[in-house]
Order: structure tokens, then sequence, then C-alpha cells
């Protein structure tokens, strides 16, 4: 899904995904904050890492061997452990999902939606990709119709 | 003792008093089946047992000599606040009038039905010496001890059983397993008369012969000849002749209803002894008493089967609730496996009805044999025999009484030329064709748990119809009655693959493949998912031990706990386990734990396993941790793995005045052999130095208890959600067999279980069993015992010690931090509240929805 970047940052192209900005501009203003946190290369392929935002909460994020990153909540809803980051990544039906290492209840990594739960969803950041920098959107798009409800 | 009616006081039907005299299968079945179907709580039910020990398996008294205790036995115990079991206080005169029981203690109890349960007796013939020391009986557990006794102090080292009957046969393989040489003497003129033919009976004989068992056939036994000094049996004079010097005579020629109690009542007994009842099991002469099983004379006959039995405790259970059920019939088909050889009769086995037609399949060389009896119009099946080879037993028998569905020369066909042993008759059966005959489940009964309830597997089919769940030899139907139905036993592993677990090991062994990439994308689709990824990633670290788990992409495959080699508790927080082998521990290493866990504030356990749990270890924490434990000496303890966990041990006999064997030292040298072994499931073991068991070895998935000669290992236990008991693999093996059979079994286990498949269930799923087990890895019947070793010999070779490994790689170390972007800082998310002086979890889930981040000025952040 190709993305318009937002304004006053460069862009590579191929990495950063941000499913939500297609639907959103209530949540995710242009001027949106970015926090930069780690090179890309820190971020190993199918496995999650916590990054920690300024405002203390955390995201947990997840390469694909696409190329893709994505960044959700990394407190899993049904245990209030911060665990997401531990899940293991992989896909049902094609679509890329991470399931909680706790509960093994499994989310899509592009909505936040949690496949085994109605009404219940991570929430998810903005992502892109500063020359080798990750940065992530230290807003929450958690608004259920923002993906045109689940 | 007073026994004032109770009262009730719901409104609901006034409590009576049932009084069951005896308490052996029958008895305890008729309790059980009343229990639980007695809703309103009509009945106030008390047992009088003779004997001092609650029900047990009478059936498998055989056991007992193959290693079994008393406690595998057992019957499950009934509720004690409904049924009062009064155990070595049995009946001893019935009050008719007054209704009462008058028991050996002197008590009177009160009843308003009676049920008697009493049993029989052994029959011992009125021969000269029959009585002297020396001669026994093979019937109760006290029988089985005294047998063991006089087999202990035997001087001839000989033992002669007087029956060649089934109960003959299975006193001879007592004897046999005590170490005897055994001898049978028959009066017929082959073996097992009453279930079997002459041909039938002459291939049971020269495969019991081959056992080392010696039949006399076609003779009687003259006297037992006794020592004129001791007055002690000394030996066996046989009516042809024959003089066999012996110490132990077993009688096992019959046995005679237990109907003393009826007699001297005044109730009608039959011309052959039994207290005589209608079809409902009720007593002619008394409507208030009742008769179960074999003191039970019905449709003028005794019947000294189990499943009759239970069909009659079934029908007065009914009765008594004020249910219409009556009893359905002898049916004395018999399906055993006696001295290993597979017998099993049925239906009209003898060919009584007029005109019926015997068709016989007789192979010496494959030592099968295998009869059918048909109508005189050859369509429908009447009865039959099979010896040998009876797995087309589950199939043949519920057809008797209804149109064969092959040609019978076809049906007794071995199952390999498509014979009932291929499973295609199940689908011919009528709906009332009954199945299970130890529990009477039909097989409509079956369909409809499959179909109605749900029952996706033969476990789910044992448990909601109890099919299956007595002599287990319907097993196989089941599956044919699951599949029949249309339950596609899929044994694909989830979206990804098609594949079982058990077939994606046979695939990656076959192609050599490494990494789970080239797996899915060539034998699989997608990216995988939290189930295949893990089982891939067990199976690559089954067969390859020099990998470390976290190399690679095989750091993105790992489940929870294996992902960062620790277990992830409810707050996301981790539990450190070192391996403490055999819970053998040294003061210094006990004072480094406790070290430890002090200096990084973590709460301290001792675990099931023997061995210490520090939790509450923050993922940044791990590796200092560890480094300290490493450099202290101790390694991994695997509690995150589906892998070896611990081998539990008593003190053995280093210490203890009990003790055999050194079961501390052989604990630990298994624990080491096998450690870091990946598993379908973890695996637990235990050696105990004594048969009184303390480190609970029967528990675990291999168990293994010293015996004065040697070692015996028993297998697939469990505790957990459905405990189970190990069952016994091998008696009395040494150092080297006892290993390399444990490499085996663990090794078979690995290559063919399913995902997260306990050896329990796996060995209850396991085609054949416990014998097909020791036929493939004491027998190598599969011919690949050589690879089972070479596969262990690897594992041993290559071990690592994983959290060593960790600590060497600057990239696995990079795993262990709170968040990528400021590794040392404490995760803000997690905080501990303190109980008993230790840290742990704040209490309480958090509610399910969305959770509650942390404020935006939350305490830890920077």
């Amino acid at each position: 899904m190709k993305t318009p970047a937002p304004a006053g940052r460069k862009v590579t192209t191929m990495t950063a995904t941000s499913t939500m900005n297609t639907t959103t501009t209530m949540t995710t203003s242009p001027t949106a904050d970015w926090s930069a946190v780690c090179p890309l290369d820190a971020l190993p392929v199918e496995q999650g890492r916590a990054a920690l935002l300024p405002d203390g909460s955390a995201v947990a994020l997840f390469r694909l061997h696409t190329g893709e990153v994505h960044a959700v909540g990394n407190l899993d809803p049904f245990s209030g452990a911060p665990v997401i980051c531990h899940g293991i990544v992989g896909d049902r039906d094609g679509v890329p999902v991470v399931t909680g290492p706790l509960g093994k209840e499994t989310f899509e990594l592009a909505t936040g939606r949690c496949l085994d739960a109605e009404n219940v969803r991570l929430p998810v950041h903005d992502v892109r990709l500063t020359g080798p920098v990750i940065e992530v959107s230290t807003r929450r798009n958690t608004v259920e119709t923002l993906v045109g409800g689940g | 003792m007073t026994h004032a009616r109770p009262e009730t006081g719901t409104g609901s039907a006034a409590l009576r008093r049932l009084v069951v005299v005896g308490h052996g299968m029958v008895g305890h079945r008729l309790v059980e089946a009343l229990d639980s179907r007695d809703a309103d709580r009509q009945w106030q039910i008390t047992v009088l047992a003779e004997e001092p020990r609650p029900a047990y398996d009478r059936v498998a008294l055989s056991s007992c000599f193959d290693g079994a205790d008393e406690s595998a036995l057992r019957l499950p115990e009934h509720d004690p606040g409904r049924v009062g079991l009064r155990l070595g206080d049995p009946a001893c005169a019935l009050d008719r009038a007054g209704r009462t029981v008058l028991t050996a203690s002197g008590d009177r109890v009160p009843y308003d039905a009676l049920v008697l349960a009493t049993g029989s007796r052994p029959f011992v013939p009125p021969l000269p010496g029959a009585t002297a020391p020396g001669c026994l009986v093979y019937r109760t557990l006290d029988d089985i001890a005294a047998i063991r006794a006089a087999a202990d102090k035997s001087t001839t080292g000989r033992g002669v059983v007087v029956g060649g009957g089934l109960l003959g046969l299975e006193a001879a393989n007592a004897l046999r397993l005590l170490g005897l040489t055994t001898h049978v003497v028959e009066m017929a003129p082959h073996l097992m008369a009453v279930q079997l033919d002459e041909g039938g009976g002459a291939l049971l004989g020269r495969m019991v012969g081959e056992l080392g068992v010696t039949v006399h056939t076609g003779t009687g036994t003259q006297q037992v000849l006794t020592d004129p000094e001791t007055g002690a049996a000394s030996g066996v004079e046989l009516t042809d002749g024959t003089f066999l010097e012996t110490d132990l005579v077993v009688f096992a020629a019959g046995v005679r209803p237990r109907d003393e109690l009826a007699r001297d009542a005044g109730l009608e007994v039959g011309e052959r002894g039994g207290v005589v009842v209608d079809e409902t099991c009720r007593s002619v002469t008394d409507p208030r008493v009742w008769a179960v099983g074999e003191v039970a004379c019905i449709e003028g006959r005794t019947l000294g089967l189990v499943a009759p039995g239970y069909a009659m405790a079934e029908t007065v259970a009914d009765r008594l609730l004020g249910g219409e059920a009556g009893f359905p019939g002898a049916d004395t088909a018999t399906q055993l496996k006696l001295l290993g050889v597979g017998v099993a009769s049925f239906g009209d086995a003898h060919a009584t009805t007029p005109g019926a037609l015997e068709v016989v399949l007789n192979d010496p060389v494959a030592a099968t044999y295998g009869k059918l009896v048909v109508s005189d119009d050859a369509r429908t099946l009447l009865g039959g025999i099979l010896v040998g080879d009876t797995s087309g037993y589950p199939l043949l028998r519920p057809l008797v009484g209804s149109a064969l569905p092959a040609d019978p020369a076809t049906l007794l066909a071995p199952e390999s030329a498509g014979g009932a042993g291929a499973g295609g008759g199940v689908a011919g059966l009528p709906d009332s064709a009954q199945i299970c005959s130890c529990h009477a489940v039909t097989k409509g009964a079956l369909t409809e748990a499959v179909t109605e309830q749900g029952c996706a597997d033969v476990p789910a089919l044992k448990s909601c119809t109890k099919a299956g769940t007595g002599c287990g030899s319907c097993v196989p139907a089941l599956k044919h009655i699951l599949e029949a139905a249309g339950v596609e036993q899929s044994k694909a592993l989830c979206e990804h693959f098609d594949h079982s677990r058990a077939e994606l090991f046979e695939i990656v062994a076959a192609t050599g493949i490494t990494t789970f990439s080239q797996l899915v994308a060539e034998h699989g689709r997608g990216r995988g998912c939290d189930v295949c990824k893990p089982a891939v990633a067990a199976i690559l670290a089954s067969r390859d031990s020099a990998t470390h788990i976290l190399d690679g992409e095989r750091g993105s495959l790992q489940d929870t706990n294996d992902r960062h080699l620790a277990n992830m508790q409810r707050n996301g927080t981790y539990s450190v386990v070192p391996r403490v082998p055999g819970g053998e521990i040294t003061p210094a290493r006990l004072i480094v734990l406790g070290e430890v866990a002090r200096d990084f504030g973590l709460y301290t356990k001792i675990t099931g396993g023997q061995r210490i749990d520090l939790l509450g270890a923050r993922l940044e924490q791990l590796p200092a941790i560890w480094r300290r434990l490493t450099d202290a000496g101790f390694e991994s303890g695997h509690a995150y793995g589906k892998a070896v966990r611990t081998v539990k041990s008593c003190v053995g006999s280093t210490w203890c005045r009990y003790g055999v064997q050194d079961s501390v030292g052989l604990a630990i040298e298994l624990e080491l052999r096998y450690r870091g072994l990946r598993a379908p499931h973890k695996l637990k073991a235990g050696v105990s130095g004594c048969a009184r068991e303390c480190a609970e070895a029967r528990s675990k998935d291999f168990g293994i208890i010293a015996t004065e000669q040697g070692w015996n290992l028993y297998v697939g236990g469990n505790g957990g959600f459905t405990p189970r008991h190990a069952e016994l693999l091998a008696c009395d093996l040494d150092h080297d067999t006892l290993v390399r059979t444990i490499d085996r079994f663990l090794m078979f286990y690995v290559r063919t279980a399913d995902r997260l498949q306990r050896t329990a269930a796996w060995l209850e799923a396991l085609e054949g069993g416990l014998d097909h087990l020791r036929a493939v890895v004491m027998d190598d019947s599969l011919g690949i015992c050589a690879e089972l070793d070479a596969a262990m010999e690897r594992h041993v070779a290559d071990y690592r010690d994983e959290w060593r490994g960790v600590l060497e790689d600057p990239a696995k170390l990079a795993r262990f931090t709170s968040f990528v972007n400021a590794p040392d800082t404490p995760d803000p998310a997690i905080s501990f509240a303190v109980e008993r002086e230790q840290p742990v979890p704040v209490p309480g889930p958090v509610s399910l929805g969305m959770p509650q981040l942390p404020a935006a000025d939350g305490a830890g952040a920077r």
C-alpha cells in the first residue's frame, strides 16, 4: 500500500508503511511528532523489539521479510504485561500478524485488530524510515472508525 | 451403632438404604453406576466388603507379576460422602424379615434394598493332598501374595497349575514371571476348552509351549503328594501316570458362586449354585434382594466373566432408580492376551446351532487360527474363534446375528489381505451393534457422540462414552467410526502446512532442510504462525543439538519461553531455573543461588522437580544473572523448553536404609545425558531407589524403579490435567540396557509424536500401544534402532549449554534488552508488590479491553 509521506521529512521508499495514514487525518496531523528509535539494522526480520517513546509508553516494532516495519502498542491488552514485542510474527491468510506470547491472542500488525476477540485492538503507530533510522509517530491511532470498523 | 433414617428435608423422595454385599469389580460398578445416575440422591449406600482393600481390577491380576503394584489395579474411589465402604467387615447372615444384614463385626445394617455381589470362590477338586501347604488358588491379591511367597522359597523351582482355562493360563503366566518352570494340567483335550475348539486350542498350546510352559492336556490330576515330615506339597501325580516334583500347586479349575448367605436365608439358588434372579437381576424369592455378577444365576446359569457382570450391575442400578432396564443377555465374547498370545472367542464359537457351518483358516506358519461359524445359508455370522492374530475381533464380534458383509474366508484373511482387520467392516455394522463390550457402547451411541457431541478423536470418544476404556480392544473400531462419520482426522499442523508434526520430522530428516523459510517455501505456504514456527524450531533442534536455538532465523521461530531461554511470567518478567541434576546440590552452589536471588531481588521457590526457581527477573537482567550462575558452574535447566526437564530422585541406597540401588547417581547420569534434548513436549523423569517409590517415578514420562536385580522402566506417565501412571515397559534391566532402552524410547517419541503431545497421550494413541513400543525399542521390530541410537549419540556429543552460548555471542545478547533505544531502562510497565517478604507481580489481571497506557510522565521515563 502506497502511503503519502508526511511533509517535511525525507522518506526512503520501500520500507516504511503506515497503513493508517490513508484514512487518518483526524488523529495524525501533518505535524505529528516523530521519534527516532533505532537503526533498521537493529531490528532483525520477524523478531520484535520494544522501543520507548518520550511519553514513557512503549511500542513493539516488527520488521517483516518484505521490509515493511510496523509499530503497535507493546502492552498486551489481555494480561496488561508489556510483552507484545516478544510475540511470534507470521500470517493469517496472508495478512501479517503477531501472536502475543502470554495468551496467544493474534493481532493484525497493520491495524492492531485482535482476530481472537471482538473490539480489542492494539494502538498502531505510523512508522517511517529516515535514512537508516526508524522513526515512530508518537501519536497512537486507536480510533475504531479509522480502519473502517472491524 | 445406630442407623437412624436421615431426613432429607428437601421434599424429595425419602432416602432409601441400599446395602451392597461384596466389593469386587461388579459391586464396584453397581455403586458407581447408581451414584452417577442418582441425581436426586434417593439412595444411601453401604458396601460390606470382605477384603481389607477396596475393589481392584481382578482381571489384570497377573500384571502384579509384571511389576505393577496394587495401586495400579485399584478402581476409582467412590465418593466417601455418599458411599459408606466398610472394608474387612463381610456380611455373615441375612435377616430378610427384619431387613438387616449381620456383619462379621456384629453390626446389623438395615436395608430397603440389598444387592448380593459376593462373586465366587475357586473350586479346589477333592483330591488327596489338595489342601496341603503349597497348594494355592488364584483369585485375590492375597492369593497373589501367597503365590509369590511360595515361589520365593520354592526348592523345586517348578510350579504346577491345575486347570488350562482362562484363569489357569493367567496363573501359569504368573508362575513363569516368578521364574518357575511351569506346567499346566488340563483334563480337556486342549487348552481353554470353553472358549476354543480343538484347532484354536492346539495352536494356543503350541505357542504357550514355545514360551517354556509345559502343557499336559487330556489328563487329570490324581493326587498331590506331600512331604511326610512337613506335610507340605512335594509333587503332583497325573492320571496318565506322570509325576511332577513340585512344592507349589495352583488350582484354577473353575469357580463356584458364593451363595451361602442366600441359601441360609432361604433364597432360591440354582442347581449348580447361584442366586436365582429374573431378567432384571431380582431374586425370584424376595423382591428386595438382587444379585449381580458371578453369584447370580440368570437364564439358568452363572457367568464367570466381568462384562455380563457389568451389564447386570447397570441393570440393577437402573431398576433401583425406577428404570425399566433388563439384562441384555449374556455376551460371553472374550478377547484377551494369555501369555502374550491373542485369543478371542465370540457368539456360537462351538457351532452348536443346528446346521451351522464352520469356515476355518489355519496358518501354522504365521501362527494364526481363525474360524467363523455361519448359518446354514452362509449368510449370517453366528460366532467365531481367533488365535494368534485377533485384530479382526472388534469388527467381527458386533456382526454376530447380522448379515455377513463379505465372504467368510475374506473376513478371516489377514489384515494385509483385506480381511476384517483392515477395518472395512465397521461401516457395515448396524447402529445396534455393540462396539465396546466392557461398557456396552453401541455403534449408534458412538456415532451420536461424534455427530451430536462433537467428539473429534479417540480420546474424546473415550471420555464421552467410556468406550475403549476397559480392555481397549475396540479402539481400532473407534477410529473407523470416526472416519465413517466423516470426521476428517486432519493431520495438518496449521494453515501453513498440510503435514503432521511427525510427517514434517520425516521431511526434515529426508531432505536435510535446516531452515524454516526453506521448509515453508518448499512444503508449505505463507510465513508461518505461532503453531508451526515453534514446532519446526523443535524439530530442527531435535535433529541438530549443535546449532543454538537462537541462531539466525531460528531466533524468530521460538515460542514465548524459548525466545529468551527463560519462562515468561504473567507480568512479563522471567523465571530463572538452573539445572540441578538429580536434585543434588552442594552447599556452595546453594549459597550462590541465594546470593544471586538476593542481589537481583528475585522471588525464590523450590520447584516440584527438585530445583530452585528464581522469579521476577527483568529481561535485561537475565544475562547478568546467568553470568553469575554460569561462573559458579550452573547451566541452563531448560525449564523453558519442550525438552527434558528434570530427573527427580530419592536419596537411594547411598543413604536410605531401604534403598537397593543408587538412584541419585542414575538420575544425575540420565539428566546429564538427555539435557537439552528438544521434544514435542516437555519430558520429566524420576528414579526411585526401591519399590517405595519416593521419587514418584511413575508419574513421569519415564520413570525408573530399582529392583534387587536391576531397574524397572516405566513410560508414559504424567501429572498435569489428566494424571496418568506410567506403564511398565521392561523389568530388571541392567544399567546399559536401561539407558539404551530410554534412548530409543525418547528418540522414537521425538520422531513420531504430534505437536504438544506428551508421552502419555502419544502412547495412548500409538497403534499397538505398549506392546508395539516394546517391540520397536527392545526387539527392533521396525529396524530403526540403529538410527535411534545414532541420533541419541549425536545429541549427547553435540550438547552445549544454551546460556553459555548466549553469553558468548553479542548478537544474541542484543535480544536481552528492555528497549531497543534504551537497553538498560527497566520497563516502567512492570512493577511488583511484596508478599511474605518477597517480590511478586502486582495482583489481579488487567481487565479485558484496551490497556491503560502509562501517563506521559510515567515513572521510569527518561
